[in-house]
């Protein structure tokens, strides 16, 4: 038995890979609008209906990193990893509640990006820099992480040839998938990753299905698997005395991941880009279909666990190089046929490009509208900007592909890590501005930088390997996801400046003419 | 927090909440026993709530239907 999937596999995944990205090349056509206006090419002209955006959101916001890495973190950590659970039970109602009315104000006032919408809200460039910059800085890292999941599936297919500039190992097969997603891209803008998660989440579907069908009975049954854990790692570890213990950093990471996801550019994308508020709200109620889904994929770090891969010798070389993150790809090699071992390496595969083509989109229309047009170029044509927005996704691209080649995977990991804490920073002035127009600009900014600050200080305290940091207060050691703690701290300022910049100029202007000329 | 919203929308909205107390309280379902089907406690529970919550969203749009369209 080989360690990677071997000739029959690779047959089915260069087949299904053509087939389905080469989709990505005719989506232009779809509805087709003229691909030279940024909002036709960067938001598929507003158009996608209910079903469209379902499977639009889903193939973004479950990427190839989220399949290979969480249940990675299950497979070493045991129950603790399971927070991904909760918070994307909690983030629908969320979405549900909240989001629709950012829909609508971006429609009406035809913004492309939460920026582009707290620019022309509170009448402040500055503001819209601050949160274009945020989004932007905190997507490449997520980029760079789809490529790192692409580049673990091609390791088990054992399709390995390259070569190296100046020491730096450059792989072909990467190379290759890198190059048409850029194409299809390019040439699509939104369209084309829509059409391709359509099939790509098919195929998820299937993977999924008969992954946890098909293992757990190979395995001896859920309960064999369970079995296979260590007792205390099943569930999170007790509360130690004088700390809100474990518990507390699990409730946390929920409740700050379900906060900052959707005010990710990559899946504001996805929301501003459906039809209508109806789609939206339709959609915080179909997509826990996605949360079930992934539950189940968690569970097969559990499943790596019982059937023993790591003790291996044929993956030991997988394991050594990615760590954990080796487990699922090493499972499937071990449990399914090898052509279907093409297929489920085909849908993560697809299940990288989908997201890394949305966040390369995403990032590009930040840049445009708030870098580009609102400070290098203010008096651009339409026609020009979304040629910038075009290339700028190349660019983004482009960025993140060095980036892996040339750092270790380790520091696109923990600079993921920071973005999720400088995202959450961004909710006061996009999410809670939206429905408290009181809240001055200025203090909203003066609130994110005093988040953006705290946040990066606690990941730095932690050597940027954890994203909870222990805040000792008299008597009790309250471990939080930083993103939490520095949001509160975000909130404090912004509404303390907000009230002492009121008091002293009242009575105040319309709340909507407040703020410094843009 | 939405635009005129009439009495029942407001009260409605209440049941979006419970999907917080309920996964955000970890010592509801942090243990092992009784399992569902071989499934820990701490995971059936968690799956349970991922329809509920969704039964929950789908009642509050339900409520909410009439008259707030576009």
């Amino acid at each position: 038995m080989s360690g990677t999937a071997g000739p029959v596999a690779i047959a089915v995944f260069i087949a299904l890979f053509a087939l389905i990205s080469s989709l990505g090349f005719v989506a232009g056509r779809w509805r087709r609008g003229d691909l030279g206006q940024i909002h036709e090419w960067g938001l598929g002209g507003r158009r996608f209906g209910p079903l469209l955006t379902w499977f639009l959101l889903g193939g973004d916001l479950y990427t190839a990193y989220t399949f290979i890495s969480l249940p990675a973190l299950m497979y070493g950590t045991g129950g603790a990893g399971f927070f991904a659970v909760p918070y994307s039970i909690i983030v629908f109602p969320i979405l549900f509640a909240f989001f629709p009315r950012l829909w609508a104000e971006c429609a009406q006032g035809g913004y492309i990006t939460a920026a582009d919408m707290v620019a022309g809200l509170h009448r402040s460039r500055w503001l819209g820099l601050a949160i274009a910059v945020t989004g932007i800085v905190g997507t490449m890292p997520y980029i760079a992480l789809q490529l790192v999941g692409l580049e673990a599936i091609f390791a088990g297919l054992g399709l390995q040839f390259g070569f190296t500039i100046g020491g730096h190992a450059v792989e072909l097969p990467l190379l290759a998938a890198f190059g048409v997603m850029a194409a299809f891209t390019y040439n699509s803008g939104l369209r084309a990753p829509a059409m391709v998660a359509v099939v790509k989440d098919i195929l998820i579907y299937a993977t999924l299905i008969a992954a946890v069908v098909v293992i757990p009975a190979a395995l001896g049954g859920y309960r064999a698997v369970f079995d296979a854990v260590a007792h205390s790692r099943l569930v999170i570890p007790p509360t130690p005395p004088g700390s809100l213990g474990p518990s507390f950093s699990y409730a946390t990471l929920a409740l700050g991941g379900a906060l900052g996801l959707f005010l990710y550019p990559h899946a504001l994308t996805g929301i501003l880009s459906a039809s209508s508020r109806d789609a939206i709200r339709r959609n915080a109620i179909a997509m826990p279909v996605y949360a079930f889904a992934l539950a189940l994929l968690l569970l097969l770090g559990f499943m790596a666990l019982a059937a023993g891969v790591k003790g291996m010798p044929q993956f030991a070389a997988g394991f050594a190089r990615f760590g954990d993150a080796y487990a699922v790809p090493a499972l499937f090699i071990h449990m399914f046929p090898p052509w279907f071992v093409g297929v489920t390496f085909a849908a993560i595969a697809i299940g990288a490009l989908v997201p890394g083509a949305i966040m390369s989109i995403a990032a590009a229309n930040l840049f445009t509208r708030s870098i580009w047009r609102a400070f290098l170029r203010p008096g651009c044509s339409d026609a020009e900007e979304c040629v910038v927005a075009k290339r700028a996704s190349l660019g983004v691209k482009l960025g993140a592909l060095g980036f892996v080649m040339i750092f270790p995977e380790t520091s696109a990991v923990q600079l993921q890590l920071m973005g999720g804490i400088w995202i959450n920073q961004t909710l006061p002035a996009v999410l809670l501005a939206l429905y408290w127009r009181w809240l001055d600009p200025r203090a909203l900014l003066a609130g994110w930088a005093a988040g953006i600050a705290a946040g990066t200080w606690m990941a730095a305290a932690t050597g940027f390997k954890s994203s909870v940091y222990t805040l000792h207060l008299p008597g009790l050691a309250v471990p939080c996801y930083s993103a939490v703690s520095a949001l509160l701290l975000n909130l404090m300022v912004a509404v303390l400046l907000s009230a002492a910049l009121r008091a002293r100029r009242a009575p105040a202007a319309p709340p909507a003419t407040v703020g410094w000329a843009g | 927090m939405g635009e005129t919203p009439g009495r029942r929308r407001r009260w409605a909205n209440l049941l979006l909440v419970l999907p917080f107390v309920a996964v955000l309280w970890v010592p509801f379902y942090n243990r092992v026993e009784p399992r569902l089907f071989g499934i820990p406690f701490f995971y059936a529970y968690q799956l349970a709530w991922i329809w509920l919550g969704a039964g929950l969203t789908w009642i509050v749009y339900l409520l909410d239907r009439p008259g707030r369209e576009r």
